[in-house]
């Protein structure tokens, strides 16, 4: 019996932690939480082999601040949590915004709020991933829906982590994380690896908040000549505290434009029959599998439905959706939460249309069938 | 059987040109006590992925069985083992009672087993993929050194449902 | 005349720090043993937290991380652990390093990880203005503990002891040539490695407990400290009331980093590293 070629059959865990190795990670520090923890124990029992570095810290707070000391000295890093444990890492994930300090942290949804539902799936975190940590900031997550779509998500986040020197978030949930399905591992030349851009300059002339043109600054590894110094503080373009109200201001807005001006770089998203459609459902991660399915089941009961599917959530696709809200007249936002993208979405479309909501809280999927029966009433 | 269901579905997307998808419950009851492994096969694409409507149920336990046949469709399958799910649940099944847990221990040799037993005798039942996909996929996830066990206890899964057929 | 130029930002000076106060004494006993072990600038890593002693990685021209509160440790850990090679030291205080960063200490200790940590204990929240912290004597007074502090405190060094690490020592800022040995000895031991320095923090604590001028902080370090070597020869009654000096704990254990890379040599054996 011949088996499928370079075909797995593997965990959305497993392929985050395949996609994280395929894009050069080599650092993880994380703390054992339901429902991420295959992504711990697979970097424990991977890395060493690969000469990577794994490490279980005393907390979830320890790991995130473990995983951006080891960017700093270069090495691509990265942690997994659930919900718990991500209220937990925002403090640090606050840090690695303000001194741009490039790392992937994992978040594999569970039900909430507190220890919630540990096994059970939920999207109740689109709004920490986007507001969890303090100040004004950008953020950027993603959120793929099977587990060919997570291995390159993962590898994704590497990539705009390193390009902008920023944390990214990729926001499983434990449906997702959870569920096997084929992997076929792309030929490694047909993947793209973005690193982050290293001084070119001499150490005497180094800045290492340069406003560059791109708004994104040379970073250079600890150890490696460039001697500066990172603070959580406010600071100036030679990375020291500052006072300064003018300075201040430019630093925050170059941190916040840095993301805002290359949105279209970090934007993903892909639609499905949305040229006729009546209805559109906006839907990301698990249950954009049951939006799908909803979707063929209603096109096969002759009703004009759409798909809308981000998969970068933050910087939510914004001027796409507003686009079609100048035609679609019902939009139905499909997500395990109380309505966290139904937010979103309400604004972008500003009144022009109605926003409708399906969802579970109950640690369950949202059935296809409770989606169809929703696009009948709204039609 | 948690493991019994990833083979299954891996022979079904890795062995044969299907797709499918597995998942299973977590926490505290697959620990002890009804534990799941739900599988879908299909040739199309499996959006939503839990196992609804379903053509076919294996259960182990009477409480497994009394928990999830009722999810099982009109006339779908229902596989139990002969010594341990005495109370049948309400519905129109296409009941197959097998001694799984029995022939695991006194054909086979070992009751850890039981699982591969009940793949060889699910796949014997539904013809859901073939027995050389079973095998093949059998063989590649089993520990080394268990090969020649697990191959025995599945063609005596095959055995034993044959003889109910 | 020891020149510290060559191991300060010049331009970030003035530092911060009041009038009296007792970190600028160890951020040069630090730069002295530096300079003494004779490492490279660009191969060390100084990480820090937050407060008045985690302000000292800005002064210096390392590789400094100045991160959040309590935190220096988890930071530092990343550091070391992705980058074996590099020498990293933690500046921390009492309140950061054993109140919200206690747990993060107690593993570093435990790990037995090699990052040497200069504690800067001043018995009280100095940026903030004089708050109460895990070391404040009992019957002191701090700004949250305005009717004498009801807490019992913590010993630093037997913590540190007993979680692990293999080189505990305990200075003061008075006893200022000391604390380079002590510094000196604590970066040459392989492993996780506490100097506990007692200072003067005239302006949050010393004023709100009956010490007139930084001097008096001083003469009391120099009255309360007895070394280990003469409290051998003391007894129980005469030691009461007073702190041990110099280096009161030292084993050698397997460090983690080194460790990590047996680990590695074991699953790769025929790698050429």
């Amino acid at each position: 019996m011949e088996p499928k070629k370079n075909a797995l059959f593997v965990q959305g865990n497993h392929a985050c932690f395949l996609g994280a190795v395929r894009a050069g990670c080599q650092f993880f520090a994380g703390y054992p939480i339901t429902p991420s923890t295959e992504i711990a124990e697979l970097c424990a029992s991977e890395f060493p082999k690969m000469g990577g570095r794994f490490i279980q810290m005393e907390d979830e707070i320890a790991a995130m601040g473990a995983v951006i000391g080891a960017s700093l000295t270069g090495l691509k890093s990265m942690t997994a949590t659930s919900g718990p444990g991500f209220s937990l890492k925002q403090e640090n994930i606050g840090f690695a915004i303000m001194a741009e300090v490039p790392c992937v942290i994992v978040d594999v949804q569970r039900g909430g709020p507190s220890t919630g539902l540990p096994t059970q799936s939920s999207q109740s975190d689109v709004l920490q991933a986007r507001w969890g940590t303090h100040g004004d900031h950008e953020i950027i997550a993603l959120a793929p829906s099977t587990i060919p779509e997570i291995y390159t998500a993962t590898i994704r986040c590497f990539n705009l982590a390193e390009r902008y020197r920023t944390p990214v978030i990729l926001l499983l949930d434990e449906i997702v994380g959870h569920m096997r399905e084929v992997l076929v591992e792309p030929p490694a030349d047909s993947i793209e690896i973005w690193n982050r851009t290293r001084p070119t300059c001499s150490p005497a002339e180094y800045l290492p908040y340069r406003h560059t043109e791109s708004g994104i600054p040379e970073m250079a590894d600890f150890g490696s000549g460039y001697r500066y110094h990172v603070t959580g503080l406010c600071h100036d373009e030679t990375g020291f505290p500052t006072n300064d109200p003018k300075k201040i201001d430019r630093h925050v807005r170059r941190l916040i434009s840095k993301i805002g001006r290359h949105r279209d770089e970090i934007i993903e998203y892909s639609t499905r029959a949305i040229e006729d459609a009546d209805v559109v459902l906006v839907s990301y991660g698990s249950s954009a599998r049951s939006a799908k399915r909803a979707l063929d089941d209603a096109r096969a009961a002759g009703l004009k439905v759409g798909l809308f599917k981000p998969m970068t959530i933050w910087p939510f696709p914004e001027e796409a959706l507003r686009l079609l809200a100048n035609r679609v007249r019902n939009f139905i936002v499909c997500e395990t939460n109380m309505g966290q993208m139904k937010l979103e979405v309400e604004r972008i479309v500003g009144g022009k249309a109605a926003v409708h909501l399906v969802n579970t809280l109950n640690g369950e999927p949202i059935t296809p069938q409770s989606i169809v029966d929703r696009i009948r009433e709204v039609m | 059987m948690i493991l019994a269901g990833l083979i299954l579905a891996e022979a079904a997307a890795i062995y044969e040109n299907k797709n499918a998808t597995q998942s299973q419950s977590y926490g505290p009851e697959a620990r002890g006590g009804a534990s799941k492994s739900e599988v879908i096969i299909s040739d199309e694409d499996i959006d939503y992925p839990k196992a609804t409507n379903i053509d076919l149920l294996l259960a182990l336990t009477q409480e497994s069985c009394s928990k999830y046949a009722v999810d099982l469709k009109e006339n779908g399958i229902l596989i139990i083992d002969a010594d341990h799910v005495k109370q049948l649940p309400k519905g129109n099944y296409r009941v197959f009672s097998l001694p799984i847990l029995t022939a695991a221990q006194d054909k086979v040799g070992k009751l850890i087993v039981a699982n591969i037993v009940a793949l060889g005798a699910l796949v014997e039942i539904s013809k859901v993929v073939t027995s050389e996909s079973i095998e093949a996929a059998v063989l590649s996830r089993v520990p080394r050194g268990t090969e020649e066990l697990n191959r025995k206890a599945l063609t005596i899964g095959i055995e034993i449902a044959r003889a109910a057929l | 005349m020891f020149n510290y130029n060559e191991y300060l930002r010049n331009e970030k000076l003035p530092h911060i720090w009041c009038p009296g106060c007792g970190d600028g004494t160890v951020l040069k006993a630090i730069i002295r043993a530096i300079h003494n072990l004779q490492i490279r600038k660009d191969d060390l890593v100084m990480v820090s937290g937050i407060g008045c002693s985690s302000r000292t990685p800005g002064y210096v021209d390392f590789n400094t991380l100045h991160t959040t509160h309590g935190r220096a440790l988890a930071f530092a850990t990343g550091v070391k652990h992705a980058k074996p090679g590099l020498k990293v030291l933690v500046v921390s205080g009492d309140g950061d390093a054993t109140a919200i960063g206690g747990n993060h200490f107690i593993h570093a200790a435990r790990r037995n990880i090699d990052i040497t940590m200069i504690l800067y204990n001043n018995y009280i929240y100095g940026m903030t203005g004089g708050q109460a912290s895990p070391t404040t004597p009992t019957g002191s007074f701090a700004s949250t503990a305005p009717y004498g502090n009801i807490d019992p405190n913590f010993d630093i060094c037997a913590l540190a002891q007993a979680a692990g690490a293999s080189f505990v020592a305990r200075g003061t800022a008075y006893h200022a040539p000391q604390l380079d040995r002590l510094i000196e000895k604590a970066i040459l031991n392989r492993g996780f490695s506490l100097v506990e320095v007692m200072l003067q923090c005239p302006i949050a604590y010393g004023r709100r407990n009956r010490f007139k001028t930084a001097n008096d902080m001083l003469k009391w370090q120099k009255e309360h400290a007895v070394s280990v070597d003469a409290a051998a020869k003391m007894t129980a009654e005469e030691l009461e009331g007073k702190f041990l000096t110099g280096v009161l704990f030292q084993k050698e254990r397997p460090e983690f980093t080194a460790q990590y890379e047996h680990m590695i040599e074991r699953l790769n054996p025929h790698s050429e590293e």
